[in-house]
């Protein structure tokens, strides 16, 4: 199993990205923004960071580099994309997920461990939790309040599109708490908190991040 | 070549937490009959020839503003008549 991570000028945790992939029993594979190359990978992992120094709006020019035409293509014909934090911000901006996220309502940059809330436990990220799970893993942005049309909310929430929500307290101010949305396919999954610090007892709150690494792995024996 | 201005503003019903920090702080400058602030961004472009309004459109709403949070406005040169 080979996990593509992309690398943007200004992306931070494509290392730690990858090392989650490691950790999880797949292969990473280094993808770089400017390629026109998936490199034949099963899945992709926008890590976090600040691309293009979050000129413009946050994922904004990353959303439009020329591997990105490349990821939306295979991700409409099913490939596994997870967004994380920047690259949550770069999936929006790039259509394939809903909503937007823009500045924090405190306009504080917060960082601390958070709760989540599994909302969805059948996306191609999440088949290692339970539905109704709670996992503890790192926020950090400045720029990671969840927001959208009301009627988008409510269709969003209708379809069961949010696949994690803050509990313990919202860091951002995002519209109903909502920490991470997938597509309608349930493939393309982004959350503003960062899973990939949480795969190791050392450094992390928790190892709770590690299940969405291995959950997808099992989407694609599945598939 | 023509220079065409385009204003990107917050919808209204997405809230401003950057133009409620400088609201606060005209209040305490004294400035206390200032109502409310939004905050956005500006682009002044040049163009080669006469501008293409359509392209320019296309251009401010689907790179320079995202249209799930903010709305565009597009000023181009008034039209010079021979």
């Amino acid at each position: 199993m080979r996990i593509g991570v992309i690398t943007f000028p200004g992306s931070l945790d494509d290392v730690d990205a990858a090392r989650a992939v490691r950790l999880a029993g797949a292969e990473p594979v280094a993808l770089w923004h400017g390629d026109h190359d998936l490199k034949d990978v099963d899945a992709v992992v926008l890590p976090g960071g600040f691309s293009y120094g979050d000129y413009l709006r946050a994922g904004a020019i990353a959303a439009r580099s020329p591997l990105m035409a490349d990821v939306v293509a295979a991700a409409h014909g099913g490939l596994p994309v997870l967004g994380i934090c920047n690259g949550f911000q770069v999936l929006c901006e790039a259509g394939l997920l809903p909503g937007a996220l823009t500045r924090n309502s405190h306009l504080h940059f917060r960082n601390r461990d958070q709760g989540l809330l599994v909302e969805r436990a059948d996306t191609a990220w999440t088949t290692s939790f339970q539905q109704g799970q709670q996992i503890v893993v790192p926020v950090k942005n400045g720029e990671g309040r969840y927001v959208a049309a009301d009627a988008d909310l409510d269709r969003l929430e209708g379809e069961g599109r949010v696949v994690v929500r803050y509990v313990g307290g919202n860091p951002n101010g995002s519209s109903r708490d909502i920490a991470g949305v997938t597509s309608a396919d349930g493939r393309v999954v982004g959350l503003m908190p960062h899973p990939e610090h949480a795969v190791e007892a050392l450094t992390g709150p928790s190892v709770d991040g590690l299940g969405f690494f291995t959950s997808v792995l099992t989407a694609m024996v599945a598939a | 070549m023509s220079q065409v201005v385009v204003d990107v503003v917050l919808k209204p019903e997405i809230s401003d937490p950057q133009g409620q920090a400088v609201l606060g702080a005209l209040g305490r400058l004294g400035h206390t009959g200032v109502r409310s602030v939004r905050q956005g961004k500006h682009f002044v472009l040049e163009v080669d020839g006469e501008p293409d309004e359509a392209e320019l459109r296309q251009i401010a709403e689907t790179l320079l503003a995202n249209p799930v949070i903010e709305d565009v406005e597009l000023h181009l040169p008034a039209r010079t008549t021979d």
